[in-house]
């Protein structure tokens, strides 16, 4: 399932930093390695790994190979909303419940 | 090149021990109770979160130092039993006045102080959109960039 790839790409911090960085722009490896606390081997491995979760994308440009972004990973930001409003509506529900007892002990 | 990109909605059902009315309220003048405090996008803690209660209202945030980020409108408002806010949050988690996704909130009563909250997050194509967007802009300022950079190394090389 891309879902549960994609989930165990991201489970890893040093590729969460990877997806960071290449937020403000396309990247080559060597350029992502300079500014991560990884080598350039393990900035490669991170990089396949996400592109087989379909999170990032590459374009030859020259020798170079530069990495982006892939959109088609919205699928992450929707899982992202997905767990937002999980937590946000369990969130609301106990404020809700909250107040409804505390209204009802008033009112007693 | 047009790209249709489907993305099914966020789809969420919980149930609530509260009247319809009660639920809505909390919903929307008590956003600042249940908020996770974690999702903001202030740069400092958050001290608010308000819906102002009209068609058009904004839907924003308020950080301990005034601070103020938008997260959306209000689209519908037909208090007890439904709300629609546009969620104007691009994929970069900026906000983004022209992009246009909606959490549809409808409240319904399923007996005596029971309500079933369906929220529905929609159109979340629509970041794709904006996404291939900012591709497609970060793709021309890198080509640029390359021909810019084939043409320093060519006039440096004399």
């Amino acid at each position: 399932m891309a879902y549960e790839i994609a989930l165990a790409a991201l489970a890893d911090p040093t590729r969460r930093r990877v997806l960071e960085e290449l937020r403000h722009g396309p990247r080559s490896v060597g350029s992502l390695a300079g500014r991560l606390p990884v080598s350039r081997p393990a900035v490669s491995q991170h990089l396949k790994v996400l592109k087989e979760a379909g999170l990032v994308f590459d374009k030859s440009e020259g020798t170079r190979r530069i990495y982006h972004i892939d959109p088609k990973g919205l699928a992450a930001i929707r899982r992202w909303l997905d767990q937002f409003w999980d937590e946000a509506l369990s969130a609301f529900q106990a404020e809700v419940e909250r107040k409804t007892r505390e209204d009802k002990e008033r009112d007693q | 090149m047009t790209k249709m990109i489907t993305v099914a909605p966020v789809r969420k059902t919980v149930t609530v021990q509260a009247s319809p009315a009660h639920a809505f309220e909390v919903f929307t003048q008590g956003m600042t109770r249940w908020w996770p405090a974690t999702h903001t996008i202030l740069r400092v803690a958050p001290k608010a979160h308000i819906i102002e209660p009209r068609v058009g209202g904004r839907w924003y945030s308020v950080g301990v130092d005034e601070s103020e980020c938008d997260t959306g409108t209000v689209l519908v408002w037909e208090p007890p039993s439904r709300l629609v806010l546009v969620w104007k949050l691009a994929p970069d988690w900026q906000f983004d006045p022209n992009l246009h996704t909606e959490v549809e909130l409808r409240f319904t009563p399923q007996g005596e102080g029971v309500t079933r909250v369906d929220l529905e997050h929609r159109q979340l194509e629509r970041m794709g959109e904006r996404a291939e967007q900012v591709r497609a802009q970060i793709d021309s300022t890198g080509g640029w960039g390359a021909i810019l950079e084939s043409f320093r190394v060519a006039a440096s090389d004399r």
